[in-house]
């Protein structure tokens, strides 16, 4: 369990993050999502025991980082920005280092060496000096540095950036199995990323927690939820159709690909509406789509409507 | 303890994954016999000790040292492997320990293979084996005391090259303070006691005991406590620091 309490650090009179608070359990994934420069990975940092927060603290699984740092980190696996590791030293090697500060025993070693780099796939670089490998490669020996000893908590800072897409669809999966018995922080810039493994977003911008919410719940406050999209060849037709619906609110077209998405007045479902009104018409409709909410959208409304209070 | 061998030997293993430590052995070793051949007159004295060896290691250390320790902290910092390090379950202290040791193992290795000039100076004549065996512990002590230095000094930057700097500058001025020369010129201006602090301070005048093989424990302590100084400055400034 992470608990954060009014976390807060300052480089000088610049405040990167700002009394943020949170908990998380076992069980829950959390992704924490933000623009550049909002102070995500300050916020890991501290939980990690790296940076010392200015003001407020952060437990992990009961231990106070500051004054109990040995026995949070223990319990932790991080994954620092940028995934840093000894580019000098081979594969195994580096594991092998991870495995002797963790205290590892012989048998234990042998287990969890074999099962992180049959997970990351790691058999075929073993041997190979971190330097040389490619980008998503050293992602990886990251990821199975953090997850080695199979930590009750685990924090990592963009563990899929830079990964091809399979490696991401692995990484991700990798993450949901663990996720059961475990408490899992991730950043992350790539929005699918927090429908395939996150029950739990918390939004940050300005150093400022904005929003702590379910995926679910963050697309219902998108413009999108419950607007009915579809395509057709009878665009001006349907246009008119959807417009005459009285639960309909706005119609708008994509002028790229002539997609219609007829939004609802508040609080209204539309889509029987919808499918009664372009039949009555004859209109043929080639897709038609329920939409659940953009996470896109909405982040940006998050964070945009920050800056603008910011600047006022 | 456990923690600190095992980061003790990724730090050794890794000053040979490159070829920099044998390049640093080779020069080490080649300076050391020129500067014992030539400028101190090795054979030509006609004394069989290994004076002239030791006496030119506070000059070859002013550079060599640093050159060692320059990479200690200001590479993790670069690299970023420093965020790693310190969020493994490892105190400060251990970790700040377990690459001195290393280091100092490192220049440990690189003394012990100028033995060909013990042997030789036992082939030649019939030399006081003890003065000898005091000799290397003070050169040891010594370095130490150099790595501990550029230790600190290399947390506090990023660059390798300004650590190597700084760390030259800081030694050279604990190895002026004996100077005759300096201590002459703080004689005309300050009272006795500061020059006898002054003096106190060095590695020369400390030193210089030790390599003639004459053990004072004075000695000892004071290579002991620098060290030991300069290690918890390097605490210090790596948390002060480790931010940016
Ligand atoms: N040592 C430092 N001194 C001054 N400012 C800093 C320092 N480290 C970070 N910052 C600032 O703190 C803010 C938060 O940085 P942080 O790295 O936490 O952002 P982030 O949310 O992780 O961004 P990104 O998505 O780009 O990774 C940034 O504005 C950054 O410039
Ligand atoms: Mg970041």
């Amino acid at each position: 369990m992470i608990e954060a309490s009014a976390l807060t650090k300052r480089y000088g009179r610049f405040t990167a993050v700002n009394a943020v608070t949170f908990e998380v359990r076992v069980g829950q994934v959390l992704g924490f999502l933000g623009p550049n420069g909002a102070g995500k990975s300050t916020t890991m940092k501290m939980i990690a025991g790296f940076l010392s927060p200015t003001a407020g603290r952060a437990k992990v699984c009961g231990f106070d980082v500051e004054t109990h740092p040995i026995e949070a980190k223990k319990a932790l696996g991080y994954l620092p920005e940028g995934a840093p590791s000894y580019g000098e030293m081979t594969v195994r090697s580096f594991l092998e280092f991870i495995a002797g500060i963790r205290g590892l025993t012989a048998e234990s070693k042998r287990r969890r060496l074999d099962d992180v780099i049959g997970r990351l796939r790691l058999e075929g670089v073993l041997e190979q000096t971190i330097d040389t490998l490619s980008k998503g490669f050293k992602r990886r020996v990251g990821l199975a540095q953090a997850i080695l000893h199979d930590p009750p908590v685990l924090i990592l800072d963009e563990p899929t950036d830079g990964l091809d897409p399979n490696q991401k669809h692995e990484v991700r999966r990798l993450i949901n199995d663990m996720a059961e018995n475990k408490v899992i922080v991730i950043s992350t810039h790539i929005l699918e990323e927090v429908h395939a493994v996150c029950n739990r977003v918390v939004v940050i911008a300005g150093g400022t927690l904005l929003a702590d919410a379910t995926p679910g719940e963050l697309e219902a406050r998108s413009r999108y939820h419950m607007a009915v999209s579809l395509t057709t060849d009878e665009t001006a037709k349907a246009r008119e159709t959807l417009t005459a619906i009285p639960e309909v609110e706005t119609v708008e077209i994509d002028p790229q690909n002539q997609r219609i998405t007829a939004f609802p007045r508040k609080g209204q479902q539309i889509l029987m509406a919808v499918g009664d009104a372009l039949r009555a018409q004859g209109i043929a409709v080639r897709e038609l789509q329920l939409e659940t909410g953009r996470l896109d959208e909405v982040f940006r409304n998050i964070t945009q409507s920050h800056l603008r209070e910011a600047h006022a | 303890m456990k923690p600190i061998l095992t980061l003790f030997q990724r730090e050794l293993r890794s000053y040979f994954a490159t070829p920099v430590a044998y390049v640093f052995i080779v020069i080490f070793l080649l300076l050391s016999g020129a500067f014992t051949f030539y400028l101190g007159r090795f054979y030509e004295r006609g004394q069989a000790d290994l004076e002239p060896f030791f006496q030119f290691h506070p000059w070859l250390y002013l550079f060599l040292v640093p050159a060692v320790a320059m990479r200690l902290w200001a590479d993790e910092r670069k690299s970023g492997t420093i965020e790693l390090l310190l969020t493994l379950p490892v105190t400060m202290g251990q970790a700040v320990l377990a690459k001195f040791l290393a280091a100092w193992s490192f220049v440990a290795l690189a003394l012990a293979l100028t033995f060909p000039i013990w042997i030789t100076v036992n082939y030649l004549g019939d030399p006081d084996n003890g003065v000898i065996v005091t000799g290397y512990l003070g050169s040891l002590l010594m370095a130490g005391a150099y790595l501990a230095i550029g230790a600190c000094l290399s947390a506090a930057t990023r660059s390798q090259v300004v650590a190597f700097i700084l760390s030259v500058v800081v030694c050279f001025l604990f190895l002026l303070a004996g100077f005759p020369l300096v201590l002459d010129l703080f004689r005309a201006i300050a009272p006795q006691s500061l020059v006898d602090a002054i003096a106190g301070l060095s590695f020369l005048s400390h030193f210089n005991g030790i390599s003639r093989g004459v053990i004072d424990l004075r000695d000892l302590i004071y290579f002991l406590l620098t060290i030991g100084f300069w290690l918890y400055a390097n605490a210090v400034v790596i948390d002060l620091k480790k931010a940016d």
